[in-house]
């Protein structure tokens, strides 16, 4: 048993050991091992050269990442908190993304960007945030996150492995999570890194979540089921591209659909999938899609963010809202 | 004392600067700056006529294309008037081996580097976003948003090192084109900060042209912007930016330097934008003639031109000669410009992925389904 962030620290091992384009570079990654430990021990078995504590200044790894990919690297950035991404937004944005596009495809950029997201760990401002629309929304670039130990380890070497620039949200919160993992498993036959999952099957409504909702969501379906209701559970995985032909199979089955995630509801990720859903299963749904979501504030202070962050009571009070219809 | 600092030469600004050819046209041999390194330059005959023969062809090009716009061919151009010396000086100092990583002004770097001109036209006139390769030509492509390519040059020249070509005379080294603008950007403070801690082997080239589209250098610095070298620990040297002959000379040391494993010299070349920012700006609301004309006397071409004369270098038929090839160049640019295709607009969906995606994928279905719903109603 190993936990989520160590699955990540396992991952980012073995991409260092199969490429040697490979490169890590961020604050503190290096002999701290970075905030969270998950570069623990690479500068000491890879070198400075392959992990890079860098000056601190978030544009600055993006963009020297950059020129790195330019010249064939394969960079891996770490963020080291979801609020702190801003700075380097311009770089993700209007370089990143457009590189491939602006050069009709002569230039790859094959970025790996993470960044530990999400609240519940009693932090200060800029530590607890959900940005991920801000990057789905933006072409060119591919998004994914993960929520639990297989799937880090596996999902962040599929993401340096791959092409696309992708921005690797890490679910914080759960990083302390332990689960089963095959350090020895093939990364070639793994599960498809923009592919959703369903983890808990069940024919009633369907509940989809990613990162660290997905505990949430499946605890939600345990309850349910104790009141004879057996909810469906979608792990998204991918917030872009997103798997829809999973979702659409899922609900016209169900009939109903719940979406959940931390950041606030208006514009997210779960306005966009209900609007999918709504296109597509129309004569499926029983129910509009609910959504359950942060607030449409700032992410709060410490002490009150579990009334913010949905929780078990929240999904289940819309899934009965689903169901009273 | 910074380098650059109370060098010879005439007209120059407070601080001084590199000048190896006068306004007019009287050649100084060498130049030592303060810490003791001697600039010079080592021309046959031959080769000044080509620097001069660089010089006019892309003036004649650049006016060509300031044309194309106003005849609405180009969607918008961003001239290079009054900044060949520092374009071709820089990149004729520049080795086979060396990256260049342009804004989007830098049509006489890219001449230099013996690119088809006709290769940012496409963006220009809108027909694509670039669509070069970087690597093939040792030229990325234009980067509009100010100052973001000087971090990517800096990534690159910390690959460089990571690859190990540096150290040595045949080294590789990589130059960062920015403005006086650009030197106000967090990320060019960040690119220099970056470039100072790895020791990269990198030459910051400053075309201090004195306009932010509107805005007058006083309102980027207090202080010269060579002198802001010192702060991030490496050596900052202004030029003579009309001076083809000295900033060929700075620039091949600086890069020289990078290559042999010494680190980032920042290089102010002190010009001027002769023209306005681009097609789209109008100089005239933010400064006088008075100051055009008196930049007029210190032009690049005219100096080099009064040089050659002056030293029998070159005669009046070589210098015809020289406009005339320019002329043909220009025309021919002109003809392929126009024969530029649009592209087919279901191009709309290539390239955003390497591999694609689900959903451009389906998008670029529809699309094409829907195009082809008007085949044969007029549309």
């Amino acid at each position: 048993m190993i936990t989520l962030g160590k699955a990540l620290n396992h991952g980012l091992r073995r991409a260092l050991e199969d490429d040697p384009k490979v490169v890590i570079m961020g604050e503190d990654v290096g002999k701290l091992g970075g905030v969270f430990r998950i570069t623990d021990g690479l500068q000491k078995d890879f070198g400075e050269n392959r992990v890079i504590d860098t000056p601190l200044a978030e544009a600055g790894i993006v963009g020297t990442a950059v020129g790195l990919a330019i010249r064939g690297f394969r960079p891996v950035c770490e963020i080291q908190f979801d609020g702190f991404v801003f700075p380097a937004y311009n770089q993700i944005v209007a370089q990143v993304a457009k590189m491939h596009y602006r050069s009709k495809g002569k230039l790859r950029l094959p970025i790996t960007i993470r960044i530990p997201y999400g609240g519940g760990i009693g932090a200060v401002e800029h530590h607890s945030e959900s940005p991920e629309a801000y990057f789905a929304h933006t072409p060119g670039l591919k998004v994914v996150t993960c929520s639990n130990p297989v799937d880090a380890y596996t999902m962040i070497q599929q993401a340096i492995a791959s092409d696309d620039p992708v921005i690797f949200f890490e679910p914080k919160r759960r990083y302390w999570e332990k689960g089963e993992v095959d350090l020895d498993a093939p990364l070639s036959g793994a599960f498809p890194l923009h592919s959703a999952r369903v983890v808990r099957p069940g024919g009633d409504a369907t509940l989809l979540a990613y990162g660290p909702m997905v505990r949430v969501a499946l605890d939600a379906a345990s309850a349910a089921a104790e009141d004879g209701r057996e909810l469906e559970v979608i792990d998204v995985r991918s917030l872009s591209p997103i798997d829809y032909p999973v979702i659409f199979e899922s609900v016209r089955r169900t009939g109903r659909a719940v979406v959940v995630h931390e950041a606030p509801g208006n514009v997210g990720l779960g306005a966009e999938i209900a609007a999918r859903i709504t296109e597509e299963c129309f004569y499926s749904l029983e129910a509009p899609v609910l959504r359950v979501t942060g607030y449409d504030i700032p992410y709060p202070a410490a002490r009150i963010e579990e009334e913010y962050l949905p929780d078990l009571d929240r999904v289940l009070d819309a899934v009965d809202r689903s169901f009273g219809w | 004392m910074a380098k650059g600092e109370s060098v010879a030469g005439t007209d120059i600004p407070p601080g001084g600067f590199v000048q190896l050819l006068t306004p007019d046209g009287e050649r100084i041999d060498s130049v030592t700056t303060a810490d003791g390194t001697t600039y010079s330059v080592d021309f046959t005959d031959e080769e000044f006529r080509e620097l001069y023969r660089d010089l006019v062809t892309v003036r004649r090009l650049d006016s060509e294309a300031v044309a194309l716009q106003r005849q609405g061919e180009l969607g918008i151009w961003a001239s290079l008037l009054g900044q060949e010396a520092a374009q071709v000086g820089s990149g004729r100092a520049l080795r086979p081996q060396d990256m260049a990583f342009p804004t989007y002004r830098e049509h006489g770097v890219l001449y230099c580097r013996g690119i088809d001109p006709i290769m940012p036209f496409g963006l220009f006139r809108g027909v694509d976003q670039g669509g070069w390769d970087a690597n093939e030509f040792k030229f990325n492509q234009y980067t509009i948003v100010i100052g973001s390519q000087t971090l990517h040059a800096t990534g690159y020249a910390m690959g460089v090192t990571m690859d190990g070509r540096t150290g040595s005379a045949d080294g590789e080294a990589v130059i960062a084109y920015f403005g006086d603008g650009a030197t106000s950007q967090g990320e060019v403070n960040e690119a220099f900060v970056w470039s100072g801690v790895f020791n990269s082997p990198i030459v910051f080239f400053c075309q201090n042209n004195q306009y932010a589209i509107s805005e007058p250098l006083e309102r980027q610095t207090r202080v010269p912007l060579y002198q802001r070298a010192g702060g991030y620990g490496f050596p900052g040297i202004r030029v003579d930016g009309n001076d083809v002959l000295a900033t060929y000379a700075v620039t091949r040391a600086a890069l020289d330097n990078a290559r042999n494993g010494q680190g980032p010299t920042l290089i102010e070349a002190y010009t001027y934008r002769m023209g306005a920012h681009t097609s789209s700006d109008d100089p005239t609301r933010y400064r006088i003639s008075s100051e055009v004309e008196s930049w007029k006397a210190k032009d690049p071409i005219s100096r080099l031109r009064a040089f050659l004369t002056k030293q029998k270098i070159a005669k009046k038929d070589f210098f015809a000669q020289v406009d005339e090839d320019a002329n043909r160049k220009a025309l021919d640019l002109r003809e392929r410009v126009l024969a530029m295709p649009d592209p087919e607009p279901v191009a709309l969906f290539d390239h955003v992925y390497p591999h694609g995606s689900p959903e451009v994928d389906a998008q670029r279905a529809a699309f094409t389904e829907y195009q082809a719903s008007f085949e044969g109603s007029g549309h």
